[in-house]
């Protein structure tokens, strides 16, 4: 038994087995072959088990995601049985007497060449699928196993190096209890997920990919981040107790779902879920939601190799907006770059990513990308009480720009007769110090702010979130962190504005009676966190908060500032 | 030999899903059935082969047939590019 330490990314506790989501080792030599006709029929038998294989997962990926999902592997199939294909394979290895693994390679790449080197996109995106038809085959031939996350089919804990977005989607939440993985952090995009897949989940560990095997039996404890590998009788009877114990915790709070969230001196706020899908509405409802703080529109246009159309964004706003029955519903438009890449879009490497081309910074440069989102947006708005959110914004200029491009849209789809809401809120996010500092006057232009803390702190601090080296330096608690926090938040209130908070600072139990004090309107969070946060804050007393707050911002460091809290909050 | 000319009304053109059912559709047949366009001719058994033509909308191209059932293969390919509403 073992014990790894990582970092607590999503609460909860599960055990099961584990499932290994690595890269298989698909490396082998060219080697001369005598038999060519065994060789062939080795190869033959390969193909034999892909088809196999892939109508295993079509069947799979139908009933969990739909025909239309699902068709892309009509086309798989017709590749492992293209005469094109298979031909020249054998030929080869007939007249070069070489091995399949050899033939196969030389033939697709020059297929995959042929399809990248063709001048439409969409075609050369194809050789991706070649690609992993070929991985496939090399598979059968090699004897490695090659993992598919989509055909999980019992109650596993999925063990990776990380989990892209992509990866993350294609996660049965059925089967998958819970996650780990070797690296990222709180805000990662693997952590973030799990709390709105509502899974537990360790990120960090360092060495989980490397310790653990398929098969062994792992408790992943997200409340504490520990992974515990291989456990005694003992232990995972102990974490069963924990368990139910959580879920008697949970179902305490759950009495709060219909509550409205007042500080025990009365003063009301409000308490957002941050989602990225439409199917992440149940967990809001269940967690008794009063809006959506954020809706990141970005998992539309990932895990796809084409941009999403707008009559399927439009689809997607117009059911989360219907879903929240008329409460507030803040779409940010697309933020893109960074950490989160559309390959299709085919955007130049850069050196610094996060300082770089993303964003509203991209939404502006390709601008037809842009309009066709705002364009949905607008449509949906009769459905619901839309607010648009433009993530990213560094200067008054990219916000009037913007704005404009939306009127644009706006007049020109009343003009062709669309029925658009009259009463759609604009605002910004604040995640860049500039906006931060100059928020008085944002304040006259922009309807609301939501404090973006993740990037707010990583640009304030100077330090990459995702390089764990510096993730001391990410310091929600830091008086220079607050004092940006309450420049925003008075800022907006001088000109009957609101302010909101959609990082994960919002949710944190430290954080909250600070927010509290600094006269925070709105916090938005993980669906989970809510109930949790709104039994904090019920007990909570604004005035005391208040206090507290003024006193934090004339602290020397946010070690003073966490014990200040503890202490108030006893 | 039978042979037939079409013009591609799909907006995407002839992507991977009408390309599945085209080839698909093929493969019932014994003839030995060839896409042409460009003066290009490919194999339209073969995905790849009609895939990398990579034919758009409003394009044309033709559907040859050889062999027992080349006729009866051609009026099954028009049928389902229509289906599809692929080709006209």
């Amino acid at each position: 038994m073992t014990l790894l330490q990582g970092i607590a990314a999503s609460s909860g506790i599960a055990i099961a087995k584990a499932y290994c989501l690595v890269e298989p080792d698909l490396s082998f030599t060219k080697q001369s072959i005598d038999n060519t006709d065994a060789e062939i029929t080795k190869f033959e038998a390969a193909i034999a088990k892909s088809v196999e294989e892939l109508k295993d997962i079509q069947k799979i990926a139908e009933r969990e995601l739909g025909a239309e999902e699902a068709a892309i592997f009509d086309a798989h199939i017709l590749v492992l049985n293209d005469p094109e294909l298979i031909n020249p394979i054998k030929d080869n290895i007939n007249a070069e007497k070489v091995n399949a693994e050899h033939a196969l390679k030389e033939t697709t790449d020059m297929f995959i060449a042929m399809f990248e080197g063709m001048d439409n996109e969409y075609m050369q995106e194809r050789a991706a699928d070649i690609r992993d038809v070929t991985k496939r085959i090399l598979s059968h031939l090699l004897g490695v196993k090659v993992v598919n996350p989509s055909t999980i089919s019992e109650e596993v804990i999925v063990i990776a190096e990380d989990l892209t977005p992509s990866d993350t989607a294609q996660l049965n939440r059925k089967y998958v209890l819970g996650f780990a993985t070797d690296i990222g952090g709180r805000t990662s995009h693997s952590a973030i997920m799990a709390r709105s897949l509502e899974i537990p989940a360790i990120v960090g560990t360092g060495e989980a990919t490397t310790k653990i095997q398929d098969g062994d039996l792992v408790i992943v404890d997200g409340l504490n981040g520990q992974l515990h590998i291989n456990p005694s009788a003992e232990l995972i009877a102990e974490y069963e107790t924990a368990a139910e114990k959580y879920e008697a915790q949970k179902a305490e709070w759950a009495k709060l779902v219909n509550e409205k969230t007042l500080t025990a001196d009365g003063e009301q706020v409000e308490l957002a879920a941050n989602i990225g899908t439409p199917e992440d509405l149940e967990g809001v409802i269940n967690n008794g939601g009063e809006a959506i703080g954020l809706y990141r529109t970005e998992f539309l246009y990932m895990g796809r190799d084409q941009l999403p159309t707008e009559e399927e964004q439009f689809e997607a706003y117009k059911k989360v907006l219907e879903g929240m029955e008329g409460k507030p519903v803040v779409v940010r438009t697309l933020d893109i770059g960074g950490d989160k890449e559309l390959p299709y879009l085919q955007l130049p490497e850069e050196m610094n990513p996060f300082l770089g081309f993303r964003a509203i910074r991209l939404c502006l440069e390709e601008q037809e990308i842009f309009r066709t989102q705002l364009r949905a947006l607008l449509r949906a708005s009769t459905f619901g009480d839309l607010k648009i959110m433009f993530p990213m914004i560094a200067t008054l200029g990219e916000f009037r720009q913007a704005k404009a491009i939306l009127e644009e849209e706006k007049e020109a789809l009343i003009a062709a007769g669309e029925k658009v809401s009259e009463t759609i809120e604009v605002g910004i996010m604040v995640e860049i110090p500039s906006t931060a500092v100059q928020a008085d006057q944002f304040a006259k232009e922009v309807d609301f702010f939501s404090i973006g803390t993740n990037d707010l702190i990583q640009y304030t601090m100077a330090a990459d979130r995702m390089n764990e080296r510096v993730s001391y330096l990410y310091q929600p608690y830091n008086p220079a962190i607050l004092r940006l926090v309450k420049m925003v938040i008075d800022a907006s209130h001088r000109e009957g504005k609101w302010t909101g908070m959609c990082g994960e600072m919002a949710g944190d139990e430290i954080a909250i009676p600070l927010l509290l004090g600094l006269g925070l309107d709105e916090f938005s969070m993980s669906a989970t966190s809510i109930l949790k946060a709104r039994s904090q804050i019920l007990q909570l007393k604004k005035s005391d908060m208040v206090k507290l707050a003024e006193s934090a911002l004339e602290m020397g460091t946010a070690e003073e500032v966490m014990e200040a809290v503890q202490k108030a909050c006893k | 030999m039978a042979e037939q000319k079409f013009t591609v009304i799909d907006e995407a053109g002839i992507h991977a899903r009408p390309a599945s059912v085209l080839v698909s559709t093929a493969n019932k047949f014994q003839a030995d059935i060839f896409l042409g366009h460009n003066g290009k001719d490919v194999n339209l058994k073969s995905i790849l082969g009609v895939m990398s033509l990579g034919i758009g909308a409003g394009e044309t191209f033709t559907i040859r047939a050889e062999g027992a059932d080349a006729d009866d293969a051609l009026v099954e390919l028009e049928k389902t590019l229509k289906n599809e509403g692929l080709a006209e």
